[in-house]
């Protein structure tokens, strides 16, 4: 029997509603930030799919976040839908610019090429002093169509928020793996040559992944920006798209729960060794990412409790 | 029926001084099964892979029933109704049989699958399964490509170029790389499926026992060059063939 992927998104919401209560408001925080920051690897992992990495994320999640910086600061809008929605079409417009271009490279030249559009936009916000430069701007509270909450209970609204949008995205996104586009996403990852020949652009299909994940780079973007309340041009420097990377890695592409767990490990290993072994989480992270490689080469969302059967691979037409 | 599925004007292609195809001329009529033969390097691959767009001829000119397609590309080619195998597979190495039929399915309904409709639906299953069954590869759905054998892989390569419901397929060698005894039986179950849709057929062939046996009509390369084009006995008892190809004469049969 399949899993309705509705079922599991139902009682995965009400889990996790569930939990965000129980939690202490620091792992309260510290969830909003992991699951923000998993839908912007969960995007690399769709490229991931079409056989390419994107290191360059860190441009959209840079976009969603100035988005919402700016617009509160210019307009003095701070409702978090309104906020979003003008986030995925920024994020998703740049996308749209870029994907044709980039889906034309493969390997190192797409991972260097979006790398390299990430570092212009991360130079020219550090050059720009009406942007606030590498200061950044702070971003306002948001808030939730009319309600304006504070302290406590703006971060609990936020945590709600970000774990519906997790919710809807990792379910629409589990149906678009296990489509006939999904498939044939990993067809183009195989063999391009033999897609072309079946009469379908490798190129288009990379485009479409790399545009679904620069739409989510810019919601996970505008919820961190909301979350921390601040935004600076760190947020499209290389190194926060290599975490982007890493976590997608960690997670491998599989299955969507584990890209989540894996930007929560992540964000846990951070905070930790922060707190006791300063400077020297890089360290903690390479040994960690060094681990799963060896053992769980296709990444901890190949352990079997989250291998979903990846499309039809068992299943035995019933008839 | 003398409708000309395909024809070829003076085809031209050099690799720098390798000269690939020189004045390749053909027409080809619809529902035709013609083989092609020659040695290696003779430029058998090459009219094969200009035909369906993944080369361009540096002169000349390709039409498909009348309509000029040479300078189109693999993707246009095969949904105008041309399709190909390969020499060596090309399949999706990280898919299962079954699912390499899916994408085949998927891709053929449209060149921008459905995200939303499952990629293993019943309907698609059922569909992918008969088709594995037509070519007698169906035990093997839920094995990834490393673990076919040879036989099971040329077959599957053709299965996925036949999804495309083509006029005219090219076939690259299909027996090549295939233990003698199964040559035959593979033959069998393609030309009877190509039969069956009335698929105009070029095949590449080195054992002139299948040429015999399955074409019409032999067009033998030599140099980038046909050098004969004509029935089975005729071209394999042509004495330049027999020079440049098959290599000893064939006693009459
Ligand atoms: N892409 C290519 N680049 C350079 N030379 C090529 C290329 N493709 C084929 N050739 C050359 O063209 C000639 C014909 O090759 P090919 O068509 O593959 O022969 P066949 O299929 O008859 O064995 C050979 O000399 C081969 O080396
Ligand atoms: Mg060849």
């Amino acid at each position: 029997m399949e899993k309705s992927p509705v079922l599991v998104a139902a009682v995965t919401l009400t889990g996790l509603i569930v939990l965000g209560f129980a939690l202490p408001d620091w792992a309260q925080f510290l969830m909003t930030i992991a699951l923000a920051k998993g839908l912007v690897s969960l995007g690399i992992v769709a490229g991931m799919r079409c056989g390419v990495v994107s290191f360059g994320q860190g441009l959209y999640f840079c976009l969603g976040a100035y988005t919402a910086g700016l617009m509160s600061r210019w307009t003095g809008v701070t409702d978090v839908f309104l906020l979003t929605f003008l986030s995925v079409i920024v994020a998703g417009g740049v996308g749209v610019i870029f994907g044709p271009l980039l889906s034309r490279y493969r390997g190192i030249f797409f991972a260097m090429l979006s790398l390299s559009l990430s570092m212009i936009l991360f130079g020219a916000l550090a050059k720009t002093t009406s942007l606030g430069g590498t200061d950044g701007v702070n971003v306002a509270a948001p808030t939730f169509a009319g309600y304006a909450p504070e302290g406590g209970a703006l971060a609990t609204a936020l945590y709600l928020f970000i774990v519906t949008v997790t919710v809807i995205i990792g379910t629409v996104m589990r149906i678009v793996f296990d489509s006939q586009s999904g498939l044939v996403s990993l067809a183009v990852r195989s063999n391009e040559l033999r897609v072309e020949y079946l009469g379908s652009s490798a190129n288009g299909i990379v485009a479409v992944s790399y545009v679904i994940a620069a739409i989510l780079g810019g919601v996970g973007g505008v919820v961190t920006a909301l979350a921390i309340g601040h935004v600076d041009p760190e947020y499209a420097f290389w190194t926060t798209s290599g975490e982007f990377v890493f976590v997608a890695i960690l997670a491998g592409y599989l299955s969507i729960p584990a890209v989540f767990v894996a930007s929560i490990v992540l964000e846990v290993v951070r905070s930790f060794s922060n707190l006791y072994f300063p400077n020297t989480w890089q360290l903690v992270l390479g040994v960690f990412l060094l681990v799963v490689i060896l053992v769980r080469p296709d990444g901890i969302g190949s352990i079997k409790l989250w291998r979903r059967r990846e499309s039809a691979g068992a299943a035995e037409p019933s008839a | 029926m003398n409708d000309i599925a395909l024809e070829t004007k003076n085809l031209v292609k050099n690799f720098g001084a390798v000269t690939a195809a020189k004045d390749v001329s053909i027409a080809v009529p619809a529902g035709a099964v013609w083989s092609l033969i020659g040695s290696n390097g003779a430029g058998k691959t090459t009219f094969v892979n200009m035909v369906t767009g993944y080369l361009h001829p540096d002169s000349g000119q390709i039409l498909f029933q009348g309509r000029d397609i040479t300078r189109l590309g693999p993707r246009t080619i095969t949904r105008a109704g041309i399709c190909r195998s390969f020499q060596i597979p090309q399949l999706c190495g990280e898919l299962t049989t079954i699912e390499n039929v899916l994408v085949a399915h998927a891709i053929n309904r449209s060149a921008t699958p459905s995200f939303f409709r499952r990629a293993n639906e019943t309907e698609e299953m059922g569909r992918a399964l008969a088709l594995l069954e037509r070519f007698k590869i169906a035990e093997y759905r839920n094995r990834l490509m490393g673990e076919l054998p040879a036989g099971v892989r040329k077959l599957l390569d053709i299965a996925m170029a036949m999804t495309g419901e083509p006029k005219v397929i090219l076939l690259d060698e299909p027996t090549s790389g295939v233990a003698t005894e199964e040559k035959f039986p593979i033959m069998d179950l393609v030309m009877e499926a190509l039969s069956a849709e009335g698929v105009t057929t070029l095949f590449v062939e080195h054992d002139m026992e299948i040429v015999t046996r399955y074409s019409e009509r032999v067009l033998a390369f030599y140099d980038g060059r046909i050098i004969a084009n004509d029935a089975p006995n005729e071209v394999l008892s042509d004495p330049q063939v027999q020079r440049y190809v098959t290599g000893t004469p064939l006693t009459a049969s």
